[in-house]
């Protein structure tokens, strides 16, 4: 490559580089100055950027920048704007009885979507984002409450869990019949067919089973199996059922027993996330 | 001087006075290049038919544009009174006694199919129109031009101001004229953002200095824009940024109207001399009075070209100059390709403005129109969305009834407080209940209240025996019927069980 001769491509008219790479002559054809400019001040402002944020890893730690602060401040900023604008509707809810919230137009509007946010960060796990429940997780939308359906019930039972950790949770134990030796595995094949024919009528049942289950079973589910909502006791004659129905799983219940733990949420969510909560999950159909 | 002024003294001026103007076209095809600077035009005002369509055009859109969002329409209490208004925050667009919500917006759509159509039927039958007539880069451009010649004279004097040294006088000129642009840009966007709010008190604000941030930025981008496009870049816009003249030409034909030198008539071009005679020679004198009032900056001569917006304006001045020299208007002139052919064999010229292509864009144009007014004429004033939940799909009581839940929006477009009743069919002994409604009439049927121009979602459960529910879809039906006015809406959806 020489820098004094010129060489100019005959066909285009254009002199080349004098770079040539098996016959193949590269033209010179500069990039249009727009084009060179607008580089040239992206690398300006790339280093004056590098100045006003933080940039250079230095040995122990980092170079922070003229501001002092990253733009991930900013959304901490923002958050805690968005924080500050809900705290008109928060800070109300807070101090204020469930059912007034419920009748308050607004904070009810707002009480719903937040509840909505709510329960899919810390509800859907275990209950589904529907809310529709799983085998042991009750299905929140049905009618069926064990430990109680009103605004209240479901406000109390968010706040302190089910066999959880606060002094005040709501708690029950069911005996495990067989594995504590209270009966025999004769008598809970009996008892197991009688609970089983309390939902389901065309299933015979002996005497005898309905004579184990008053002596054990009606203190806690009632004479009749409807349950009882104070100890948390299940309704064994309706349609719904926490738990499998069919009759080896009723059997490994008795003998056994079950019982699932929902959380204590006091302390992790505050009041007006709660009592959010707790209207959503009433709206959901089977609110009492 | 060779570049005097052409619409000069004497009305019937021998062809031998007509001089000759030193100019080149500036938007040739060889001349263009994405890296050469710009060359300024200073075109000449043209006098003529065209060039008065022109203003009454300029005064007709512009006056539309800035008085249109000042006329007021009472829609009463607590209802925007501006005829024509774009209510971002409350979602609502107003146009005269229409009102549409955001879930109408296919009204727009059909607008923008409507002026689509519109501009195919004016291109295909007389080429650019749109872009020489209305175009607001056409409009502002020529207003602009307005100033420029109020301020620093006709052509001549532009060119000859161009070259002077920066005296005072210079500055003056500029300073004003920019003042003045600058001016109009602002009101431009001002007039804009008036489309967006009420004007009046939207006014106030800004004569006040309390409009908000928004109100400011967008009148400032208009403003900008306004300024740059109409004052600066003016022909580059229409060269270089604008698609439209990239695209027409798939919606012209041989028929289609369009300026045109005749060069049939014109050719051979030259001087021409007093007492000369005119056999064996064409009509142009070379006068290049066409370049000189175009603002695009090109010769018609050279034939159709992408820069030509088809203002008419070198038909003006060519008309005049023929006036002059004694020979028929109409060497430049709306023609049609297929005309030079006709001529060539001897024929009349004939201007088929009806054919196949037209009819077929005014068929579309009328049926798309009459959907629109159908539609429009037809508005339900009730609107009404169902959506079933999918998430679960059904859900078993402790009876063993099955419920679903359905969002029923429903929509009160009308301008008093409605009450609706919403029943439910499709299923043998069911059970209907909103939640939040406690008003029930004698059919045992929820009654929703809905307020004024406000829409209502409620949820709503259907559950029944689930014996009745034989399907693991079943088609139901949601009727919602205005009590005042008896206006119903059904619409419908499924029921989903087990099984």
């Amino acid at each position: 490559m020489s820098e004094d001769k010129k060489e100019i491509d005959e066909i285009s008219g254009v002199d080349t580089t004098g770079h040539e790479w098996d016959g193949i002559k590269e033209l010179n054809n500069p990039m249009p100055r727009w084009w060179v400019y607008t580089f040239y001040v992206t690398v300006i402002w790339g280093v004056i950027y590098m100045f006003l944020y933080p940039s250079i890893p230095l040995i122990n730690d980092y170079y922070k920048g003229y501001f002092g602060k990253t733009l991930r401040d900013g959304v901490h900023e923002e958050l805690a704007q968005v924080k500050q604008e809900r705290s008109q509707y928060s800070d109300r809810m807070a101090t204020m009885a469930i059912e007034d919230i419920k009748n308050d137009g607004s904070l009810n509007t707002f009480a719903m979507e937040a509840g909505r946010a709510a329960f899919g960060d810390n509800c859907a796990p275990c209950h589904g984002t529907g809310a529709q429940g799983f085998v042991g997780y009750p299905n929140l939308n049905d009618d069926e409450w064990i430990w109680g359906g009103t605004l209240d019930d479901i406000e109390y039972t968010i706040n302190y869990g089910i066999r959880g950790i606060h002094d005040d949770t709501r708690f029950n134990d069911m005996p495990a019949y067989l594995r504590d030796e209270l009966l025999t595995k004769a008598e809970i094949n009996e008892v197991a067919t009688y609970v089983e024919s309390l939902s389901n009528g065309s299933i015979a049942s002996s005497a005898e089973g309905q004579q184990i289950f008053v002596d054990n079973c009606a203190m806690c589910h009632g004479e009749d199996g409807k349950g009882m909502r104070e100890l948390g006791a299940p309704n064994l004659t309706d349609a719904i059922t926490l738990y499998v129905t069919d009759r080896d799983s009723i059997v490994d219940i008795v003998s056994y027993s079950r019982g699932g733990v929902m959380p204590t949420w006091n302390g992790r969510l505050d009041d007006a996330t709660i009592k959010s909560l707790a209207i959503y999950v009433h709206s959901l159909g089977g609110g009492e | 001087m060779a570049d005097e002024d052409m619409n000069a003294k004497t009305p019937n001026a021998d062809a031998s006075e007509i001089k000759r103007a030193k100019v080149e076209a500036v938007n040739k095809a060889e001349e263009r290049s994405l890296y050469a600077p710009r060359k300024k035009i200073h075109p000449q005002r043209a006098k003529g038919k065209f060039r008065t369509i022109k203003w009454f055009m300029m005064l007709f859109t512009l006056g539309i544009y800035y008085i249109a969002p000042w006329i007021r329409w009472d829609r009463g209490e607590g209802m925007p009174d501006q005829a024509i208004l774009i209510d971002i925050v409350g979602r609502r667009f107003y146009f005269f006694f229409i009102e549409i919500w955001p879930q109408e917006v296919y009204y727009v759509t059909g607008l923008m199919i409507m002026g689509g159509i519109a501009l195919f039927l004016v291109t295909s039958t007389a080429g650019r129109m749109w872009c020489g007539y209305s175009c607001p880069q056409t409009i502002w451009t020529d207003l602009f031009l307005v100033v420029e010649r109020f301020f620093e004279g006709e052509r001549n004097a532009r060119l000859r101001l161009d070259k002077a040294p920066w005296t005072f006088d210079k500055i003056r000129k500029r300073v004003m004229k920019h003042t003045v642009w600058v001016i109009i840009a602002l009101m431009t966007g001002g007039a804009w953002i008036f489309y967006f709010a009420d004007a009046p008190t939207l006014f106030m604000q800004l004569m006040t200095n309390t409009a908000s941030f928004d109100a400011y930025l967008w009148m400032g981008l208009l403003a900008t824009f306004t300024y740059v496009f109409g004052g600066l870049a003016r022909e580059q816009v229409c060269t270089y940024m604008c698609p439209w003249p990239r695209i027409q030409a798939v919606m012209m034909d041989e028929e289609t109207l369009a300026v045109m030198y005749r060069h049939d008539r014109g050719e051979p071009r030259g001087p021409h001399k007093k007492n000369e005679t005119w056999d064996g020679r064409g009509d142009c004198v070379q006068c290049r009075q066409c370049i000189v009032v175009c603002p695009m900056g090109i010769d018609i001569r050279d034939g159709m070209q992408l820069e030509c917006i088809q203002c008419s304006l070198c038909i003006d001045a060519c008309n005049g100059i023929m006036n002059k020299i004694g020979r028929p208007e109409g060497l430049i002139a709306y023609d049609s390709l297929k005309n030079f052919e006709r001529r060539k064999e001897g024929k009349e010229n004939v201007f088929r403005i009806i054919r196949p292509r037209t009819i077929i864009y005014s068929i579309i144009l009328a049926v798309v129109g009459f959907i629109m007014l159908f539609a429009l004429l037809n508005r339900s004033l009730l609107d009404v969305n169902i959506l079933r939940d999918r998430n679960p799909l059904y859900v078993q009581l402790s009876s063993g009834d099955i419920r679903n839940g359905y969002t029923i929006k429903i929509m009160n477009k009308s301008t008093s407080t409605q009450k609706y009743s919403v029943t439910f069919s499709g299923i043998e002994n069911y059970n209907l209940r909103a939640d939040g409604i406690n008003e029930y009439d004698d059919n045992g049927n929820p009654i929703v209240t809905v307020e004024r121009d406000k829409l209502r979602s409620l949820k709503f459960f259907v559950s029944a025996p689930v014996t009745n529910v034989v399907d693991s879809s079943m088609d139901v039906t949601f009727k919602i019927k205005e009590l005042e006015s008896g206006a119903e809406d059904i619409q419908s959806t499924t029921f989903k069980g087990p099984r």
